[in-house]
């Protein structure tokens, strides 16, 4: 476990965020974010993202264990200059990151939506990535509270009885040369590790999706490493820019090795 | 059973004859006789707040012979202490049974103050569950909302349970009561308690009237649920949250009209491909309901959620 580094880095950054305080007026508190972009961007420079990304959050959500977010790209995707990744943290979360989103120049738009888990008051960022390596963040504030001890929805046999089943809501007609949104749904119960179990009283150990690979013709769409702050079920919806009629793959993996795979013929009657 | 008049002035007459000493420091709750020996009391349509004490929910009273039954217990101790001292008020039979309706905190906080007084507690056989899943969570959120009102709420023990499809019955003595256990709807613990004698339906919350309802188990499985209880040949129906006691089975339409509508609307944006917050985004819809600003997107982030694996 990597708990004990991470928390010993913490400890530091605060140390140096303090003494620096205490030489320059105003005093700044060190922020939650702070620790987070030493934590994943090993402290390089992030900027404003305003002109570069957008995020929709609802400012209070109705159900803290199921708040949908969208990411909205504001640059196209072009060979020479395109988002390779989108970050979505969650900063008051346990489990901070929820996912991040890898994406090729051929992803057509690197605009994303997806449900999160919010476990208390929080801001929630999405941070873009270029290809050039530079960072740029967008937030918005949060209220719900709860979202990653709630209990599960569904009885544990329930869950495991449709774990790993897909659905893809795609577009009437596919339109090509131009995004398409789909929406991709794979039951998984994403046990956060902090719910109880309803009869044994025990905590549920965690047990959620790790890695999402999307494919187009064996090309590379969208890449997900997933976390506990994904909702159960996740949903993904992404953008597909097909030149023609061709199969789409799913692969999925969660963190007790299972693998759920399923293609769709795309755009055959277009 | 018609000899309404005559049970009602040996009611009246035993709360007089029959009045003990309340409990210290309790302050009776208001409640309101709706049949022979069938006494409700009105919850508030607000949010919990320490004024209120959790009490949001209509709690029932009824008294037999040689028992009383209580049909939920509040939202707090606070609550159930001046629902006990009410009780006391009218008869000091002893209060044999408390059924919970289903796990939620404005039915079952108070649960623990029955038992003190030897209450056997009756349940769903889903209900333990449930309760083992959510009490401290909902406890917690209690402290918060209600402040000292819900100091000493505990979970208890559900020692009797009810099977879905096995009714159960309950004698107070002369007063036959039938519990039946339903499948998912308002919640996955939903149970009713039907008074044989005055043929009233105490409907726990799987009958809203005037506060929205909100859905925590099916959609579909809810709408079901309504055929099935619309069978049952009541004169009146006591509604978890809404009129004390309200015209079988009329009252059911208008929540039967918002869920279906609700159904409907969310499917339509499903098959349309619209995002669940672009839903969120519409007006709510027409009717008179109370508490839609919360309810209504709460419900429609349930139902996308759920309807959405069709």
């Amino acid at each position: 476990m990597s708990t004990h580094p991470l928390s010993r880095r913490r400890v530091l950054v605060s140390v140096a965020a303090a003494s620096i305080s205490a030489l320059s007026v105003p005093v700044r508190a060190q922020s939650q974010w702070d620790v987070l972009r030493e934590l994943f961007f090993e402290n390089r420079p992030v900027a404003d993202g305003t002109g570069v990304i957008e995020l929709e959050a609802p400012a209070r959500a109705h159900d803290a264990a199921l708040v949908e977010v969208a990411v909205r790209a504001l640059l196209p995707q072009t060979p020479e200059r395109y988002v390779r990744a989108v970050h979505l943290l969650i900063d008051r979360n346990p489990a901070p990151r929820a996912a991040v989103f890898r994406f090729s120049p051929r992803t057509g738009s690197a605009s994303i939506a997806t449900r999160i888990r919010v476990n208390e008051y929080t801001p929630v960022r999405a941070v873009a990535e270029l290809d050039d390596g530079t960072l740029f963040t967008v937030e918005r504030f949060v209220k719900a509270s709860g979202g990653c001890s709630a209990p599960a929805s569904k009885d544990k046999e329930v869950a495991y009885a449709r774990i790993g089943k897909m659905k893809l809501v795609q577009p009437e007609k596919l339109t090509f040369g131009a995004p398409n949104e789909l929406r991709l749904l794979i039951s998984h119960p994403q046990y956060s590790g902090m719910q109880i179990d309803q009869l044994t009283r025990n905590w549920i150990p965690a047990d959620h999706l790790e890695t999402i690979r999307i494919t187009w013709n064996d090309e590379p769409v969208l890449e997900i490493e997933a976390d506990i702050s994904l909702s159960e079920d996740p949903m993904i919806a992404f953008h597909l820019v097909p030149e023609g009629p061709g199969t789409l793959r799913v692969e999925a993996s969660d963190i007790k090795g299972r693998r759920f795979v399923q293609t769709w013929q795309l755009g055959a009657g277009a | 059973m018609r000899s309404a008049g005559v049970r009602r002035r040996e009611v009246l007459l035993g709360s007089v004859a029959l009045a003990a000493p309340r409990p210290s420091g309790a302050e009776p709750l208001p409640l309101l006789a709706i049949a022979p020996g069938l006494f409700v009391h009105a919850g508030v349509h607000e949010d919990f707040a320490p004024s209120n004490r959790g009490g949001i929910a209509n709690l029932a009273v009824l008294l037999g012979e040689e028992a009383v039954a209580v049909v939920d217990a509040g939202g707090s101790p606070a609550q159930a202490r001046d629902l006990l001292a009410a009780i006391r008020a009218r008869t000091d039979r002893p209060i044999r049974h408390l059924i919970l309706t289903h796990h939620h905190p404005d039915h079952v906080m108070g649960a623990g103050v029955f038992r003190a007084v030897g209450a056997r507690i009756w349940g769903h056989a889903r209900l333990e569950a449930a309760l083992r899943d959510r009490f401290a969570v909902y406890r917690a959120a209690m402290e918060r909302l209600l402040g000292p009102a819900i100091a000493g709420a505990e979970a208890v023990p559900i020692e009797e349970t009810v099977a879905i499809g096995k009714p159960r019955r309950i004698d107070l003595g002369g007063r036959p009561l039938e519990l039946v256990a339903w499948p998912t709807a308002h919640t996955d613990c939903d149970l009713t308690v039907f008074d044989l004698g005055t043929d009233t339906l105490l409907a726990g919350d799987l009958l809203f009237s005037r506060r929205m309802p909100v859905i925590d188990g099916s959609l579909p499985g809810w709408l079901a649920v309504m055929d099935e209880l619309a069978r049952i040949p009541a004169a009146r129906v006591v509604p978890g949250h809404g009129p004390v006691s309200a015209p079988w089975p009329e009252a059911l339409g208008p929540q039967r009209r918002y869920l279906e509508e609700l159904a409907a609307a969310v499917r339509r944006a499903i098959r349309a491909g619209r995002s669940l917050p672009a839903l969120l985004a519409d007006p709510p819809p027409a009717g008179d309901w109370l508490l839609s600003e919360d309810n209504h997107p709460r419900n429609i982030t349930a139902a996308y959620k759920e309807l959405e694996w069709e």
